[in-house]
């Protein structure tokens, strides 16, 4: 845990400083002792970590690349014939072979349209998790660190969203949106709404963290110190007690875009997400779904597949990840 | 005991004006109503009529207090989509949704508790560990891809299933029921299982945790000290103590199954109150938006409340703490 807190102090300070010859030291330092590291070794002796880290990377590699590495361009209406529609995948009977997952209703290549599909689903998952982070740890060191009736207010608010779902928080949030833009601009602003409405609905994890351990580190005597010699509040929370509550709340964010993922795929899926001309993985799933009846089920099938592997992945990633950083299990 | 309820009966009344709250300003985000309800060629004074006339010139906190009232009488004016009040239509769609919501939280207590007794005490079995390892896998599948793959396999492929719709249902009074026909409880198998498939795996994990740390207290120690059989230790001593948290996230879980049906709903077309609020959501349609969202924070605030107080009465340790002065 300390040692990727060091390591991104260490980041921090190359990044502020230029060429700095102690903060690269440190960095260097740092690696070696990730590698040298409890954590490093616990990744090592686990296979399925490792096949779900490789299984992430392939999915995140995929998306990151898909304009210069999918086979096809779906969204290029110039490539795409109608009479190539509804081709099934490539090893059955029916099946074309440049096409390996199959085609949809309008002849477009299903592994493509997962792969830019993915990158739309990670990029909604990473931001809104980005953002209820940057939210929740704001307002869960204020509550820790300033108490009183502010930590009272910011707890109580916590409490009551905490109490409803968080997909049922965001799809009320992306109905307003509806309701104040207007259906014609909400198609340009969707997936901004869809990321905040996201992030809107899960901070309270984060703030709930930060705060339980802002109360211990507060008394602590670096803190003590640094407010003898009279840095401001605002200096001691961000500089001196943020990098020592960060380690559990890697942990929460990773298995966060596991959620995140889901709750985009879930709001797409219901038709209040992204727009169709931009699909995410939810929006193919929510396309394909419509010929699943007619047979087509490879439409709906691959992007469901897509998605559960990803999110799994990522899931069994965190859910190690808290194991490997909790000293109590070492 | 009852000073503890008073608090907690006033705690939510807190956040059920809250939540009434937020309803009653998303009547505001919508724009002028007055605009929407003249003509364009209106007078200023035929706006400023209508305004009094709707009590719109009045402070906002008296709106609220209209607004407050008339949801406690139950009126939340009219749908904008279906022109119908919006009372009368959740009224015919709440049956659907707690038949739906009722039948996956049986399945989730009636399988999950037993999987997760047989996964605490057979720890080393690989059926345990297939389950565990299932478990995960069912965290990670969103809902809706059950669903689909469930119609997929029963509907499409086997034709076992219908896989839209609920069947016909019989009329009792103001409560229509799938329960009394055979293809209402056909209709209800595939989306009780999606619904139902968290709940089981979440108290499967409860139970299991729950119960192999109550394993290892020293009362257990001392039952089997005493030569008790093994089934009286694990099911007269140790399964009471696990129950006790689990009575807590049941209570949490019926909440959130009410709304987690809105997905359920959607991908079987099954006709309740998720389904009208997801289409309401489609349409900015808000005073359907605002009635559901004052109903299910009536039915979150209330589960909450019960299973603080029945939390209270079961664990007898809790009303000594607050006896110490906390």
């Amino acid at each position: 845990m300390s040692s990727i807190t060091s390591l991104i102090q260490g980041c921090a300070l190359t990044a502020r400083g230029g060429i700095d010859m102690v903060a690269l030291v440190n960095v260097v330092d740092s690696f070696r002792r990730f590698f040298d590291g409890d954590v490093w070794y616990s990744f090592r002796r686990n296979p399925l970590v490792i096949l779900a880290t490789l299984a992430a990377l392939v999915g995140i590699i995929g998306a990151a690349f898909a304009p210069w590495i999918a086979p096809h361009n779906p969204f290029d209406l110039k490539t795409l014939n109608l009479l190539d529609a509804f081709s099934p995948p490539a090893w059955t009977e029916l099946g074309k072979p440049q096409f390996w997952l199959g085609t949809d209703d309008q002849g477009r290549d299903v592994l493509s349209t997962i792969m830019h599909g993915s990158r739309v689903s990670l990029v909604v998952g990473i931001c809104a998790v980005f953002l209820s982070m940057v939210v929740g740890i704001t307002l869960g060191l204020i509550s820790g660190y300033v108490g009183g009736s502010v930590d009272a207010f910011i707890m109580r608010v916590a409490d009551i969203q905490l109490s409803f779902p968080a997909i049922l928080i965001a799809l009320l949030i992306d109905g307003v949106a509806r309701a104040v833009i207007g259906k014609e601009h909400h198609d340009q602003v969707a997936v901004y709404v869809l990321i905040f409405a996201i992030a809107a609905s899960g901070w309270v994890q984060y703030a709930r963290t930060v705060r339980g351990s802002t109360l211990v580190e507060r008394n602590k005597e670096y803190v003590q110190a640094a407010q003898v010699i009279g840095r401001r509040s605002l200096a001691i929370m961000f500089s001196h007690v943020l990098p020592n509550v960060m380690g559990p709340v890697f942990v929460l964010a990773t298995l966060h875009v596991g959620t995140a993922i889901i709750t985009e795929a879930t709001l797409s899926f219901l038709g209040v997400g992204v727009p169709p001309t931009q699909p995410s993985l939810g929006t193919l799933i929510r396309v394909g779904n419509d010929f699943l009846f007619s047979g087509e089920w490879w439409i709906t099938v691959f992007p469901g597949l897509a998605l559960v592997i990803l999110v799994l992945s990522i899931n069994i990633i965190g859910d190690w990840l808290r194991d490997a950083l909790n000293p109590k299990l070492r | 005991m009852l000073a503890f309820i008073i608090r907690r009966l006033l705690q939510s009344i807190l956040v059920m004006l809250a939540v009434s709250f937020i309803a009653f300003s998303l009547f505001n985000f919508t724009g002028d109503p007055v605009a929407l309800m003249l003509p364009p060629e209106a007078t200023q004074l035929d706006r400023e009529e209508v305004r009094k006339t709707l009590g719109l010139d009045q402070p906002f906190y008296v709106q609220f207090a209209v607004f407050v009232q008339n949801a406690l009488q139950g009126n939340f004016g009219i749908s904008l989509r279906l022109g119908r009040p919006v009372s009368q239509l959740l009224i015919e769609r709440l049956p659907a949704t707690l038949e739906l919501a009722t039948t996956a939280a049986a399945l989730g207590l009636l399988i999950g508790i037993p999987l997760g007794i047989y996964t605490a005490l057979k720890r080393e079995s690989w059926t345990s560990n297939l389950l565990l390892t299932g478990s995960l896998i069912g965290v990670s599948l969103p809902n809706f891809l059950i669903g689909i793959f469930l119609i997929l396999i029963f509907a499409v492929w086997l034709g076992w299933l219908p896989s839209f719709g609920r069947g016909e249902v019989t009329q009792l009074g103001l409560w229509s029921t799938g329960f009394l026909t055979e293809s209402g409880l056909k209709a209800l198998v595939l989306p009780a299982i999606t619904l139902g498939f968290y709940p089981v795996t979440l108290f499967m994990r409860l139970v299991r945790a729950q119960m192999l740390e109550v394993l290892r207290a020293d009362y257990i120690k001392f039952a089997r000290a005493r030569g008790l059989t093994n089934n009286a230790v694990y099911f007269g001593h140790a399964l009471k103590n696990t129950l006790v948290p689990v009575i807590t996230i049941a209570g949490l879980q019926l909440g959130g199954l009410i709304a987690f049906a809105i997905i359920t709903e959607t991908v079987f077309q099954w006709p309740g109150m998720g389904l009208l609020f997801i289409q309401a959501v489609q349409f900015a349609d808000i005073p359907v938006m605002a009635a559901y969202l004052c109903l299910i924070g009536f039915i979150f605030v209330s589960i909450n409340l019960m299973v603080d107080v029945l939390y209270y009465i079961v664990d007898p340790r809790l009303r000594t703490d607050r006896a110490g002065g906390h």
